[in-house]
C-alpha cells in the first residue's frame, strides 16, 4: 500500500454520523409516517432539485473527509516511513487545482499575473509588464490569438462530454417514467458545469488565484467541508439542547423553567469572544500535552474547527430554546393540550404527539437560518481574532481576506464572488428544501397549491 | 479701510465655512491653519515616563521637549539640542573618583557624568496646576473636594497659569522614573545605568506601601544620586560605567521635563476618577499642548501660546532645498495653529477619506498601492496620473526596522551552533525568497536584509559590499557594463539556486527533506499569533517556500498571551520578529544577538536565544566605541559571524511610503523625530478648493431610487387588487 | 403575576454570581495576570519587578478564588474574585485598568450607540414585517419565490460587506454622506443616516425569512379561514389574524434586545468610527483590560434578565391564554 489512511476526529464524527442516518433510514423504511413526507419532498419540483444539490455538496464534502497520507519512497533497510502532509480523496481528484500555484493574484481565465512586474527581457533591458502565468494558460504559444478558440473547443468538449453522460445516466430511467423533469434539469446542470470545469480547469484558472497564488476554485471546493461541518456539527448540538429544554421549560414551568432559564441567561451573557477564545486555548493545551496525537498540521486545525462547532453550539442552542419556550407556553394552555392532560395522557406522550409538531415550523426555520448564519458567522469570528485555525480553507477566511481585496484598485473580486456563490447555493439549497419540508409536514397544507 | 478689508476676511471665512455636506468635521472645526488627521487606537498613555509606543509619540513629541531633538533634515540622523542650551557634555571618573580625560579604556570608567544646561526663558503651557490667587498661592492645590466635585470637565478648571521651566522640573522626571504609580516601562533597565535609580526605586515602593492609596508621595524628600541640579538652568545625570548611548535617550519623552505642581495637582483625590492625570491631561513645555482628549473620537491639539523662540533649520541634507524644504528656513515654528486627530479604527475608510481631502496625509495599505503608486520604467515607485491630477505628493524612506523570521537557538532540531544546525538554516534562509515576499505583501516596499543593520544606521553597508553570501552570490555576465560599479566590480547579486540550499539541507543531514538517520520526512513548527486575512495568507505563502525543500511547515497559531509565554519559555521553534529602532545606533540592534540579552532565562529582547561567545566578546567592545573605521571593522565581524549562524533570517526593511496632499508643506519623513508638527505648513484655501472639487453631492441616484420604488409599488398594489378581486370572488 | 416578576428579579442575584464567576474563570484562564501586566507594560525591555509592580498596583496580585495564605472567612474573601465582583452589585465600576473610569465611559458611549440602535430598530421591525406580510400575501406566486432568492442571497452576505459597500456606493461615489466619523449634537444626524441604512439593509434577509415562515404557518390554520370566509379583505386578515398569531415567537427575539440596545453593535462602530458602546468590550478583550470585561458583562446580564421578565410579561399581553406562575 503507498498509502495509509488518516482518521481525524471530524472525520470520524462524519462517519458515525452517515452511520446513524443510514441506520435510521433502514430502521424506518417501512415507517408510513415517515415514507410519506419524504416521498412528497422528493416527488416535488424545488424538493427533487434543491436535494440533488445538497447531495453534490455532501458528495465533495464526503470525497474531502476521506482523509491519507502517502508513503514516501523507501529507502534500504529502513522502516517505510509517510509524509506528514494529510491529504484527502478530494486534494488527490483535484491533484492539477492544487499543484498549479501561481505567483499571486491572477484573474479568472487569465494568462497573465494580474500585477506587472520589472523583468529582465531576452535582451537583458528591464522592463515592466504582466508576466505569463505558470500554470494558467500555459499551454498557449500566442494567448492573443489562441485564448478564444481553445477556451471555446475545450469549453464546448466539456459541455459534450456532460451532456452525453446525462443522457447515459437519465435515458433509461426516463424511458421508464421514474425521472422526474425537474431532477433531471438539474442533474443536467449540474453534469454541465461538472464537464466545464473538468475540461477547463486544468488548463486555466477558473475562479482565478488568491494572494500568494492558490486556485481559487480549490479553495472554494475544499471550503465546503469546512463549511458543511461547521453548520451540521453545530446544529446537530443545538438541536437536541434547544429542543428538549425549550419545550420542557415551557411546558412544565416552575423550578424546571427556573433552571433552564438560568442556564440560558447565564450563557447568553458572556461574551462569546471569551468563551470561544476559553475553548481554543483549553484544546491547545491539549494539542500542546499530547503533541503525538496532533502531529500534523490538518490534525491541529481539525481539532479547532471542533472546538469552535461545540462552543458555537453550546452557546448556540439560547434562541431556538427561547422561541420554542415561548411557544409551548402559549400551546400548553390551548383546548386540545389540556383536554389530553385531562384525559391522563403522558406528559411524554403529550410533549411528543401534540406540542413537537406544532413548533416544527420554527424548529425548520430557526435550524435552517442557523445553518446559513453559522456559515457566515466564521467570517466575523475571524474578525475579531476567534476563527477556525488560520491553515484551514474556509468560507470564512475566504470571505475575511476579500474584505481586503475589495479596496484593491484595481479591484480582486473573484475570491469573494466565488465564495459568495458557492456558499449562496448552498445555501438556498438548503432553504428551500426546508420549506418543501415544513410543507410535508403539515398536514394542514396538503390540500393547497 | 480697515472696515472693508474686515469684511472681505469674513466674507472669506463664511465661505470657507461652507464646506461640503459629506464633511466629517463640523463648521467649527474646520477653516484656518488646520492640520487633519487620524488615530487608530487610542493612546494608552501619555505620561511621558509611562509611554513608550509610536502612537502616543505622535502626540507626546509635540507636547513634551527633552532636551534633546533629531535635526529635521539631516541625514544620517543628527542630534541637536532642543530646550538645551547646547549639546551635553561628558566627564569621566574612575572607581576612585579621579576624573579620566575623555579618550580613557572604558573599563576604567566607573562613573560618567553628564552636564546639560537648558536655554532661559522657556515657559509651560497654560494650565491650571500653575494657576495662583490673588494672594499667589495655588488656586487648585489643595482644593476642596465640594469644589471639584463641580468640575466635570477639564475645561471647566477657568483659572490657568504658566511658569518657567527649570533643571528642577527635569531631574524631577528622572526621579519618577522610580515613582511606583507610574511604572515606568524603562525603569529595569535605566536602573542598570543611573546610579541609584534602583534603590530610589526601592525605597519608594516601601515608603508607597506604607501610606494610604490615595496619599501623596513627595518623591523629592528621597536621596538620589543619580540626577542632581547644579543651578537654575543645569542639571547633571550620573550613570554607572560608559554609556555613550545615553545621549540619544535624552532626546526620548522618558527624559522630559515634568513639572512637580501637576503630580501635586493631578494625585488629588478624587482627580482620577474624572480622568484628571498626567496620563490624559499632559502638562508641556512644546510647540502644542492637548486642548481636547475625548478618545473615542478627536484628540485636537492647540498652538502653545508660551512657546520658546523656535525657528525653522536654515539647513538640510542636500537635496532638501530643491525639494523646497528649506522655502520656511529661519521662520517662527510653529506655523499651523491647530491639529485635528480623528479616531478612524479602519483602513478603507480612511484613505477614502483622505481622497475627499478630509485627512492631509495618509500611508498606503497593500490594497491601495495599485491605485496610488505605479512603478516607472525604471522601476522606481511613481504617483499614478489620478493621484497626480488630485496634486497628492509622495514621500517614500526606508525605515530604522529590522523585520527577521528567527529561530530558537535552544531547539533541538533548528537551534545550536552545531554545524548541521546551521547548515539546515542556511539552507532555509535560501530557500525562503523573500524578494516574493516583499513584492506580494509589501508591494515593493521594502529592502530584503542583509544583515542585522537596517540601512541609514551606522554598520549598514551600501551595495554590493553589504551583500549576505550565504545567501545571495554576485550575478554579472562577463562583459556587462551596466551591472557593473565605477570601479568595474560586480554590482548586481542574486539569491542562491535552490539547489545550493538542497546540498546544504543534504548536508545538514536531511537530504531531500528526510531525516538521513532515520528516513523520517522533516517537519518544522512555525510559532506565531498573528490572526486575520492578511496573516493566513502569510502562512500559506510561509508552507510554499518551506514545501519547495520538501520540508513541511506546521503553523501552530496560538493567541498573544501563550506565544509570548513559549518565546519566553523557549518552546518555540521558527518565528516571526522584528525590531524599531530606539535611536539611531548599531548597539541598538546588535545587543538583540547579545547572549547574556537572551529572552530564556533573563528575558532580555535576545528572542532567539542566540549565544556566541565570539559574537559577545566582540559586541562588549563594540558598544562603547565612537562611530570610526575601528568601529564599522568590528561591527563587520560580527555581521559575519551573525550571517554565518543564521540565528535569524534578515527579512526586509521596510520602506515607508506617505502620501499627503498639495497643501501640506514641508513634509520630509523623519522615523526618529516625534516632534515634527512644528514644522509644517498649510494652505488652507487650496485645501477648500480641493474639498470643494471632489465632494460634489451626486442627486441622481436619489432620483432613481424613488422611482424604482415607485415603479415597485405600482405593480404590486395592482397585483394586490387583482387578488383581492379574485379571493373576494372565490 | 406580580409575584412572578419580583421572583425573576430575585433570580437575578444567583444568576449574575453565576455570570460573574464565569466571567472570572474564563478571562483568567486565557489571561493571566502576568498577561495582563506585560500587555498593558509595553513590549519592550519589561522586567519581572515591573510586572509585580503592576499586579500589585491595579490588584491582581491575590489568588482568584481561594486564598490558602489567609486565615478563616479571609480564605475566601481575601480574593480576587471577591474583592473585584462584590462591587459590582451596586453598580461601582471603578477605574479601567488604564486608569480611566468605566462608568463615565458607559455614559459618554451609550448615546451614539442608542442613536444608531434605536431608528434601526424600531424602522427595521416595522419594514421587515411589512415585508414578509407582502411575500406571504403573494404566497406561491413568482414574486414570492423571488423575494426568498432575495432574502437567502441577502443572507449570505457577510454583514462585512454591506458595510464596504454602502460607504464605497452613498460615501465614495456619490458624496452624500460623510464616510465615517461623528460629532455630538445637531450635526449628528449626517453621520448616522448611513450606518442606521446599512443596518437596515443587511438585517432584512434573515428577520424578513423568519418573519415569512412564522407568517405561512399561521395562515393555513382554520382560523385565518374562517376569517376570510366572513369576508374580511386580506389586508385585515393579514394584519388583524397573522401578525397577531405570530406575535409571540416575535415578541420573542424582539422584547429582550430593548434593554440592550444601547450596548451597540461592534462591526457598525467600528466601520463607521462612531464612538459607541459597541466595540467596548471586545477591545477591552484584546487589551486584557479586565475592569472593563467584568463590568460590561456584569451590566449586560443585568440588562438581559431585564429583557427576559419585559418578554414574558410582553406574551401574556399579547396572548391572555399565556399564564405566568
Amino acid at each position: 500500500m503507498n498509502f495509509k489512511p488518516v482518521l481525524l476526529w471530524s472525520d470520524a464524527l462524519i462517519l458515525l454520523l452517515l452511520a446513524v442516518v443510514a441506520a435510521g433510514v433502514w430502521l424506518l423504511r417501512h415507517n408510513e409516517t415517515f415514507r410519506a413526507p419524504l416521498r412528497q419532498v422528493l416527488a416535488s419540483r424545488m424538493g427533487s432539485a434543491t436535494a440533488l444539490i445538497l447531495a453534490v455538496y455532501v458528495g465533495i464534502g464526503l470525497l474531502d473527509s476521506l482523509h491519507y497520507v502517502e508513503r514516501l519512497p523507501d529507502e534500504p533497510g529502513k522502516a517505510a516511513q509517510y509524509s506528514g502532509e494529510v491529504k484527502s480523496v478530494l486534494d488527490k481528484l483535484l491533484t492539477p487545482l492544487r499543484e498549479h500555484v501561481e505567483k499571486t493574484y491572477s484573474a479568472p481565465f487569465a494568462t497573465h499575473l494580474y500585477a506587472k512586474e520589472t523583468m529582465t527581457g531576452p535582451d537583458g533591458r528591464e522592463l515592466r509588464d504582466y508576466p505569463r502565468l505558470k500554470h494558467g494558460g500555459a499551454h498557449l504559444a500566442d494567448p492573443d490569438t489562441e485564448f478564444w478558440p481553445d477556451v471555446l473547443k475545450r469549453g464546448g468538449l466539456g459541455v459534450l462530454g456532460g451532456m452525453v453522460f446525462w443522457a447515459l445516466l437519465v435515458f433509461p430511467l426516463w424511458k421508464r417514467g421514474r425521472a422526474h423533469s425537474a431532477l433531471a434539469w438539474t442533474l443536467l446542470c449540474v453534469l454541465v458545469v461538472t464537464g466545464l470545469l473538468v475540461a477547463l480547469a486544468p488548463h486555466y484558472h477558473v475562479l482565478g488565484t488568491d494572494k500568494v497564488g492558490q486556485d481559487v476554485l480549490y479553495l472554494s471546493l475544499k471550503s465546503v467541508r469546512t463549511g458543511l461541518l461547521i453548520g451540521t456539527l453545530t446544529t446537530l448540538v443545538v438541536l437536541p439542547l434547544g429542543l428538549g429544554l425549550g419545550i420542557a421549560a415551557g411546558y412544565f414551568g416552575g423550578r424546571v423553567d427556573d433552571v433552564i432559564q438560568y442556564l440560558y441567561t447565564t450563557l447568553n451573557s458572556i461574551p462569546g469572544v471569551l468563551l470561544i477564545a476559553a475553548a481554543v486555548l483549553v484544546v491547545q493545551v491539549q494539542i500542546e500535552a499530547h503533541p503525538e496525537l496532533f502531529d500534523t498540521a490538518a490534525a491541529r486545525a481539525d481539532m479547532r474547527l471542533l472546538a469552535l462547532c461545540g462552543i458555537l453550539g453550546l452557546t448556540g442552542w439560547t434562541g431556538l430554546a427561547r422561541l420554542l419556550r415561548a411557544e409551548t407556553l402559549k400551546l400548553r394552555e390551548l383546548e386540545f393540550v389540556q383536554a389530553a392532560r385531562a384525559f391522563g395522557v403522558s406528559r411524554m406522550r403529550i410533549l411528543a404527539r401534540h406540542l413537537l409538531p406544532n413548533v416544527m415550523h420554527l424548529v425548520l426555520i430557526t435550524v435552517v437560518i442557523d445553518f446559513s448564519g453559522l456559515v457566515l458567522a466564521e467570517a466575523v469570528l475571524s474578525y475579531v481574532g476567534v476563527g477556525v485555525d488560520p491553515a484551514m480553507i474556509s468560507f470564512g477566511n475566504m470571505i475575511n481576506g476579500a474584505r481586503l481585496e475589495l479596496a484593491r484598485e484595481p479591484v480582486v473580486w473573484w475570491q469573494l464572488v466565488a465564495a459568495f456563490l458557492f456558499m449562496f447555493v448552498l445555501v438556498l439549497a438548503a432553504n428551500l428544501f426546508a420549506d418543501q419540508v415544513r410543507d410535508a409536514l403539515d398536514p394542514k397544507a396538503k390540500g393547497r397549491a | 479701510m480697515a472696515k472693508i478689508a474686515f469684511a472681505i476676511l469674513a466674507a472669506c471665512v463664511l465661505a470657507a465655512c461652507t464646506q461640503p455636506v459629506n464633511s466629517p468635521y463640523s463648521a467649527a472645526e474646520s477653516g484656518g491653519s488646520v492640520l487633519y488627521s487620524a488615530f487608530g487606537e487610542r493612546p494608552k498613555h501619555l505620561d511621558p515616563a509611562r509611554s513608550y509606543s509610536e502612537n502616543e509619540y505622535v502626540f507626546l513629541g509635540n507636547i513634551y521637549e527633552p532636551p534633546l531633538q533629531y535635526h529635521y533634515l539631516k541625514r544620517p540622523y543628527e542630534l541637536e539640542p532642543q530646550t538645551a542650551a547646547g549639546m551635553p557634555t561628558v566627564r569621566y571618573f574612575d572607581a576612585a573618583g579621579r576624573e579620566l580625560p575623555a579618550d580613557a579604556d572604558s573599563a576604567r570608567i566607573a562613573l560618567s557624568e553628564y552636564e546639560i544646561r537648558i536655554k532661559p526663558g522657556i515657559r509651560y503651557q497654560p494650565h491650571p496646576c500653575f494657576a495662583r490667587d490673588a494672594a499667589g498661592k495655588p488656586r487648585y492645590i489643595p482644593m476642596r473636594p465640594e469644589e471639584l466635585a463641580g468640575i466635570d470637565n477639564f475645561l471647566d478648571f477657568t483659572e490657568t497659569g504658566s511658569r518657567e521651566l527649570t533643571a528642577d522640573d527635569y531631574v524631577y522626571q528622572i526621579r519618577r522614573l522610580a515613582h511606583p504609580r507610574v511604572q515606568s516601562p524603562i525603569l529595569g533597565l535605566m536602573s542598570d545605568y543611573i546610579v541609584g535609580l534602583k534603590d530610589l526605586a526601592k525605597a519608594l515602593a516601601e515608603a508607597a506601601k506604607a501610606q494610604p492609596k490615595e496619599a501623596y508621595l513627595d518623591i523629592n524628600a528621597f536621596d538620589f544620586e543619580g540626577a542632581y541640579v547644579v543651578d537654575r538652568h543645569t542639571y547633571r545625570v550620573r550613570l554607572k560605567g560608559k554609556y555613550p548611548q545615553f545621549v540619544y535617550w535624552l532626546a526620548m519623552p522618558f527624559f522630559a521635563p515634568v513639572p512637580e505642581e501637576a503630580e501635586r495637582f493631578y494625585r488629588q483625590p478624587g482627580m482620577a476618577a474624572k480622568n484628571f492625570s498626567l496620563d490624559w491631561q499632559p502638562v508641556g513645555t512644546g510647540a502644542y499642548y492637548l486642548a481636547e482628549n475625548e478618545p473615542n473620537r478627536v484628540m485636537r491639539l492647540e498652538r502653545n501660546p508660551h512657546y520658546r523662540e523656535d525657528f525653522y533649520p536654515a539647513e538640510g541634507a542636500p537635496g532638501d532645498r530643491e525639494a523646497g524644504l528649506l522655502a520656511d528656513a529661519g521662520k517662527r515654528l510653529p506655523m499651523v495653529d491647530r491639529v485635528v486627530y480623528s479616531l478612524e479604527k479602519e483602513d478603507v475608510p480612511y484613505w477614502n477619506k483622505f481622497l475627499q481631502g478630509y485627512y492631509d496625509a495618509s500611508g498606503i495599505t497593500s490594497d491601495s498601492f495599485d491605485q496610488a503608486i505605479r512603478m516607472n520604467a525604471d522601476g522606481e515607485p511613481d504617483l499614478t496620473p489620478d493621484m497626480r491630477e488630485r496634486g497628492i505628493q509622495l514621500a517614500t524612506t526606508a525605515r530604522p526596522t529590522l523585520s527577521y523570521m528567527g529561530f530558537n537557538m535552544l531547539d533541538p532540531v533548528v537551534g545550536g551552533l552545531s554545524e548541521p544546525a546551521r547548515k539546515l538554516r542556511q539552507a532555509l534562509s535560501i530557500a525562503i525568497d523573500y524578494e516574493e515576499f516583499i513584492s506580494i505583501f509589501l508591494n515593493g516596499r521594502g529592502l530584503v536584509g542583509q544583515g542585522p543593520i537596517p540601512p541609514g544606521i551606522f554598520g549598514y553597508r551600501e551595495g554590493i559590499e553589504g551583500v549576505n553570501p550565504v545567501v545571495f552570490r554576485t550575478d554579472c555576465a562577463e562583459r556587462d557594463s551596466r551591472s557593473r560599479g565605477n570601479d568595474g566590480g560586480c554590482q548586481r547579486f542574486k539569491r542562491r539556486p535552490l539547489e545550493d540550499a538542497r546540498r546544504l539541507l543534504a548536508e545538514a543531514g536531511y537530504p531531500n527533506g528526510r531525516d538521513a538517520r532515520t528516513g523520517q520526512p522533516l517537519t518544522l513548527y512555525f510559532d506565531t499569533a498573528a490572526s486575520g486575512p492578511e496573516a493566513k495568507s502569510r502562512m500559506d505563502w510561509f508552507r510554499k517556500q518551506f514545501a519547495k525543500l520538501d520540508i513541511q511547515l506546521v503553523v501552530r497559531a496560538t493567541d498573544y498571551n501563550r506565544f509570548q509565554d513559549k518565546m519566553r519559555k523557549g518552546s518555540a521553534q521558527i518565528f516571526e520578529w522584528g525590531w524599531n529602532a530606539d535611536y539611531p545606533d548599531p548597539e541598538n540592534f546588535l545587543f538583540l544577538l547579545y547572549g547574556p540579552h537572551r529572552k530564556v532565562g533573563t528575558g532580555g529582547e535576545n528572542a532567539a536565544n542566540y549565544q556566541n561567545p565570539q559574537f559577545d566578546r566582540l559586541f562588549e567592545r563594540m558598544k562603547d566605541m565612537d562611530n570610526s573605521p575601528e568601529r564599522q571593522a568590528v561591527i563587520d565581524r560580527m555581521v559575519h559571524l551573525v550571517r554565518e549562524d543564521a540565528p535569524w533570517l534578515f527579512a526586509f526593511h521596510p520602506k515607508s511610503f506617505g502620501l499627503r496632499h498639495g497643501w501640506v508643506k514641508n513634509v520630509k519623513p523623519n522615523l526618529m523625530s516625534h516632534n515634527l508638527l512644528k514644522y509644517r505648513r498649510v494652505d488652507p484655501a487650496a485645501r477648500a478648493a480641493y474639498q470643494a472639487r471632489w465632494n460634489r453631492p451626486m442627486l441622481w441616484p436619489l432620483g432613481v431610487t424613488v422611482a424604482l420604488l415607485a415603479g415597485m409599488i405600482w405593480p404590486a398594489v395592482a397585483a394586490y387588487r387583482r387578488r383581492q378581486k379574485a379571493t373576494a370572488n372565490a | 403575576m406580580l409575584n412572578y416578576i419580583v421572583r425573576r428579579l430575585l433570580y437575578a442575584i444567583p444568576i449574575l454570581l453565576g455570570v460573574n464567576l464565569l466571567t472570572f474563570a474564563l478571562f483568567f484562564m486565557v489571561n493571566t495576570p502576568d498577561d495582563m501586566a506585560r500587555i498593558h507594560l509595553g513590549a519592550k525591555h519589561v522586567t519581572e519587578d515591573a510586572i509585580e509592580g503592576w499586579k500589585r498596583e491595579h490588584g491582581y496580585d491575590k489568588p482568584l478564588f481561594f486564598n490558602a495564605g489567609a486565615e478563616g472567612a479571609a480564605k475566601v474573601s481575601d480574593t480576587l474574585f471577591v474583592e473585584k465582583s462584590l462591587k459590582l452589585f451596586v453598580l461601582d465600576f471603578g477605574p479601567a485598568d488604564d486608569g480611566r473610569d468605566i462608568a463615565r465611559e458607559i455614559k459618554t458611549r451609550m448615546w451614539p450607540s442608542l442613536a444608531i440602535a434605536l431608528p434601526t430598530f424600531l424602522v427595521g421591525l416595522l419594514a421587515y414585517i411589512s415585508f414578509a406580510l407582502l411575500l406571504v400575501f403573494f404566497r406561491g406566486t413568482r414574486l414570492d419565490t423571488a423575494g426568498v432568492i432575495l432574502c437567502v442571497a441577502l443572507m449570505s452576505i457577510s454583514g462585512l460587506f454591506y458595510v464596504i459597500g454602502g460607504q464605497y456606493v452613498m460615501g465614495k461615489l456619490w458624496h452624500w454622506f460623510p464616510i465615517s466619523g461623528y460629532q455630538p449634537g445637531l450635526d449628528a444626524w449626517k453621520f448616522l443616516l448611513m450606518p442606521v441604512l446599512v443596518s437596515l439593509v443587511a438585517g432584512i434577509g434573515d428577520s424578513a425569512r423568519f418573519y415569512r415562515a412564522l407568517f405561512i404557518e399561521e395562515i393555513g390554520k382554520d382560523y385565518v379561514r374562517t376569517a376570510r370566509a366572513k369576508g374580511l379583505s386580506e389586508l385585515r386578515v393579514l394584519f388583524r389574524h397573522v401578525l397577531g398569531n405570530a406575535m409571540i415567537p416575535i415578541l420573542t427575539g424582539v422584547v429582550v434586545v430593548i434593554p440592550r440596545l444601547f450596548l451597540g453593535s461592534l462591526i457598525i462602530e467600528s466601520f463607521f468610527g462612531i464612538p459607541g458602546l459597541g466595540s467596548y468590550t471586545i477591545d477591552a478583550i484584546q487589551a486584557q483590560d479586565f475592569a472593563i470585561v467584568r463590568s460590561m458583562v456584569f451590566l449586560g446580564s443585568l440588562l438581559y434578565i431585564i429583557g427576559l421578565v419585559l418578554t414574558d410579561l410582553s406574551y401574556t399581553l399579547v396572548d391572555p391564554r399565556v399564564r405566568l406562575e
